[in-house]
């Protein structure tokens, strides 16, 4: 067998071996880096937070500056508050988006309105922090729990409306055309049947959503502001958890470092219960499907 | 057995063209929000920075005094911080991010790709403010003990390693963003990834391409449009990044050589004094740079959209 | 139960129509003669989809409470025109009409009709089964009447019953109302499709190859099924399978490339023809 003078010298064949090999080394390293940070922080949280999680913390209020103890219980609060009212406002219109695109739009219309949701959903959070400012509390003259939901709401709705447009979308046209053939108005048909087969995928969305909105601090620095002592109607400032925790984490209290860290902790943990939530409730779909 | 029916034709007269109207402009006008709420925002930044665009002009880019006691605003130590910073993050994030996903499409065999992507999925739901409290409390002293002492021994040659080191510090904002904005290339680059055709691949491999090669002809090149892409909308969420930065950057509005003098953002700076802003061109000076973010990031996240549009052909991709 | 003759299987086509009670007129037409209700009242009907014309010229006068099979190839307009009866076209955008379409007298597609009105009163069964699935079996049957606003108990609870009886359901669901639509076979699922559509009580009931997915024990239930409707209903089936329009319909219609082709006594049509190109397709010289 004659050999090719063509082939490469076993040296250089030797050579990109390693090349490749070293290459994939390199890859893996990346992908371990890119995953440590998540256990950095966990283990940060963990070891720097759980200790103060007492019943102290989750029950009372924070105590006047400089004092040792108190806890975070209206921030805790405030945080669900601010959510629930983030829902009421963002959560409509982001499904009524979301049924438009699916059921009445047509391919032109939809490429813009689409584009335009994921452009605004790159607007940084502060932005809306300002915009909210200028539209709920210079004219109402005080900041407030509204103007924290309303700007809270406001970032979800491109999140729910591309959800509930891709769940929608699902549901099989026969089930549209059965219910027609039935002699139901169209609006019916979508509501009950429509709507209700992709029920789970919407709610879906929506915790999504959530989950992505209940860490923002930016937006609710000038529209909740954030209130020491509980807030006894809506008209007033709130307290919530990022707030809480940017503030006593830039303060000059150990104390309150540490009470941060445990804000930090219980924080991180609502966001992971949310996420959970989402990966059962789309397993259960795949599996009845 | 078929019986006779026994009840006669008992259904309410038609009427539904009112409610399906009714409904059909509900949807349509939520729908319609989405394009509005643009606007409205744009209109509103621009409203709230009038009496600063009276004042300064186009001048108000490029000035960089930052003097709220003298009235005396200018945004360009914002707009430095906010480029220098941001590049840094790509710098980080993008060659880790495309290997990471490299890694996950071309190399990780099932059981390992999984946990690797809920981990990922992980660092994304993280929230800034979090990152920002970590950054202060554990990268910070670390930094300012090992690497950045390391980097000034080193590199300290170079002006970008020179000065005093004090934790706070621009680097240290690139670094914190680069955490952040990895999920999203990662995620990104790997969609990109896998939309190249295994025809690539295969012809690559069928040349008695090694692993490396296979990547680098096939995979990369395929891919390099759809991955500029990826980091441009990794640029696009740095710029405004807030809560992190405002926590580890130092807050000092200069404009330095060094990686290591603290610096301010665009977002940070809103974030900082907003609520101090006690005269109106103050806070007309704020709303401007908010005006200045909004317009940068809306074009560059436009930009990185239109990208990836035409990389993967069906919809937009989705940003979590 | 079902008191009517068992439907043939496995016979030649023009062997099972010795028990169609057509009358044997070798020139019919097969129009409705001045004595027969007409259901469908149809004059120069063309469809388009965009540019593409679908259907060209279709006259026809489909008699009322008998059975009408449409038969043809693959993409010959069929399924296109039995859609057009209630409206079902709606849903395509691009989608543009000629004619006139009446049923028992009134225009289908008149200024001032609505839809909704038009598909109660004819009601639509489709290829595959499609009970919803967020319902229960009970619910499925009486969601059209819900939806339409019916709420008295027992108009609900004797509907249901009867439907049910109807569509030959009763017996084996009457027990598990409440299990959910879709827990049941495919050709119980099919039968519960037409119940639903016999609840709200329409005049006329349209099936698109409604046995198509179904074995054959299956398809035989429907079958005899559709021999009970005719009492009631006008039936307009579209179907691919040649001896299912032979054992189940009084008449049939041919179509092809979008013309209607013939139409008669589903007994002239299967053993004498009178067009060269419905003979072809009977005798399964293409298809």
């Amino acid at each position: 067998m004659t050999e090719s003078p063509y082939l490469p010298t076993p040296h250089f064949a030797h050579w990109r071996k390693v090349k490749s090999s070293a290459v994939t080394g390199v890859l893996v390293v990346c992908a371990f880096a890119v995953i440590a940070p998540l256990f950095l922080v966990l283990y940060f949280l963990l070891s720097k937070g759980f200790s103060s999680l007492d019943w102290n913390f989750f029950t009372q209020l924070p105590k006047p500056t400089g004092e040792v103890g108190g806890g975070m219980a209206n921030a805790i609060v405030g945080t669900i508050v601010l959510l629930a009212m983030a829902t009421v406002f963002g959560v409509p219109f982001g499904i009524f988006g979301g049924i438009y695109l699916a059921e009445y739009g047509s391919d032109r219309a939809n490429n813009w309105i689409r584009f335009a949701a994921d452009v605004l959903n790159g607007v940084p959070s502060i932005v809306w922090g300002m915009v909210v400012y200028l539209i709920l509390v210079v004219p109402f003259k005080g900041f407030s729990a509204y103007a924290g939901g309303v700007a809270l709401g406001l970032m979800m709705v491109p999140l729910v409306m591309r959800t509930t447009e891709e769940v929608l979308i699902l549901v099989p046209q026969s089930y549209r055309e059965a219910a027609l053939a039935l002699g139901v108005a169209r609006w019916k048909m979508i509501v009950v049947i429509v709507v209700r087969t992709a029920l789970k995928g919407i709610a879906t969305g929506v915790i999504v959503a959530l989950a992505r909105i209940a860490g923002e601090t930016a937006p609710l620095l000038f529209t909740a502001l954030g209130n020491t002592f509980w807030s006894h109607n809506l008209k007033e400032p709130i307290s919530a958890l990022p707030l809480q925790i940017f503030a006593y984490g830039l303060s000059p209290y150990d104390d309150w470092h540490r009470q941060a860290w445990a804000g930090a902790l219980v924080l991180m943990a609502l966001i992971i219960v949310l996420n959970i939530t989402v990966r059962v409730l789309s397993r259960d779909r795949g599996k009845t499907d | 057995m078929s019986t006779a029916p026994t009840t006669t034709y008992v259904m309410p007269a038609p009427g539904s063209r009112g409610p399906d109207i009714a409904f059909k402009w509900v949807a349509v006008f939520a729908a319609a929000m989405i394009v509005v709420l643009i606007v409205m925002v744009g209109w509103e930044l621009y409203y709230g920075s009038r009496l600063a665009i009276a004042k300064y002009g186009a001048g108000f880019l490029w000035s960089s005094e930052w003097d709220p006691v003298l009235e005396k605003f200018g945004a360009l130590p914002f707009i430095f911080g906010t480029l220098v910073s941001s590049l840094i993050s790509l710098l980080i994030a993008v060659p880790l991010g495309v290997a990471t996903a490299l890694f996950l499409t071309e190399l990780a065999p099932l059981k390992v790709r999984q946990p690797i992507i809920i981990a990922i999925e992980m660092l994304a739901a993280v929230p800034s403010v979090i990152f920002g409290l970590w950054g202060m409390f554990v990268l910070i002293p670390w930094l300012r003990d090992s690497l950045f002492v390391w980097l000034k021994k080193s590199l300290g040659f170079l002006p970008l390693f020179q000065g005093p080191i004090y934790g706070v510090s621009m680097l240290a904002a690139g670094i914190i963003i680069a955490i952040m904005i990895l999920p999203i290339v990662t995620s990104i680059s790997r969609e990109i990834l896998r939309s190249v055709p295994n025809l690539q691949r295969e012809a690559a491999y069928a040349l008695g391409a090694t692993r490396w090669e296979v990547l680098k002809i096939a995979v990369l090149s395929y891919a390099r449009r759809g991955l500029f892409g990826a980091a441009v909308l990794g640029l696009g969420r740095a710029l405004g990044e807030t809560m992190a930065v405002t926590m580890v950057i130092g807050n000092r509005p200069q404009i330095s050589a060094s990686l290591f003098a603290p610096g301010y953002t665009l977002a940070s700076v809103v974030a900082n004094e907003f609520t101090e802003a006690t005269t109106d061109l103050y806070q007309s000076a704020l709303f401007e740079i908010g005006l200045v973010l909004f317009a940068v990031a809306i074009l560059v996240n436009a930009a990185a959209q239109l990208m990836l549009k035409s990389m993967t052909g069906s919809g937009p991709i989705k940003v979590n | 139960m079902s008191t009517l003759p068992e439907a043939p299987s496995g016979h030649k086509v023009s062997e099972s129509l010795k028990t169609s009670t057509a009358p044997a007129h070798a020139s019919d037409a097969g129009l409705p003669t001045d004595a027969e209700e007409v259901a469908f009242d149809i004059r120069n009907f063309s469809l388009w989809y965009g540019q593409r014309q679908a259907l060209q010229d279709v006259t026809i006068r489909i008699p009322a409470k008998k059975v009408t099979a449409i038969i043809g190839p693959s993409g010959c307009g069929k399924s296109t025109f039995l859609r057009a009866l209630n409206r079902m076209h709606e849903l395509t955008p691009g989608t543009r009409l000629e004619g006139s379409l009446r049923h028992f007298g009134e225009d289908l597609y008149g200024p001032g009709v609505e839809a909704v009105a038009i598909r109660r009163r004819v009601g639509m069964v489709f290829q595959k089964s499609n009970p919803f699935p967020t319902m229960s079996i009970a619910e499925n049957v009486l969601v059209g009447l819900r939806l339409n606003g019916v709420r008295d108990k027992k108009v609900l609870q004797s509907r249901l019953e009867e439907s049910l009886h109807m569509a030959a359901l009763w017996d084996e669901v009457k027990d598990v109302l409440n299990r959910p639509g879709t827990s049941l076979s495919g050709g119980q699922q099919q039968r519960l499709c037409i119940a639903r559509s016999l609840a709200v009580q329409p005049q006329t009931l349209l099936m698109d190859e409604p046995c198509s997915a179904l074995d054959p024990l299956a398809t035989a239930k429907i079958e005899e099924l559709i021999q009970t409707l005719r009492e009631r209903y006008t039936v307009v089936i579209v179907t691919h399978n040649m001896q299912q329009a032979a054992r189940c319909s009084d008449r049939t219609a041919f179509f092809y490339l979008g013309r209607l082709i013939e139409f008669g006594n589903t007994r002239n049509i299967f053993t004498s023809p009178g067009n060269p190109q419905t003979e072809a397709y009977v005798s399964g010289r293409f298809g």
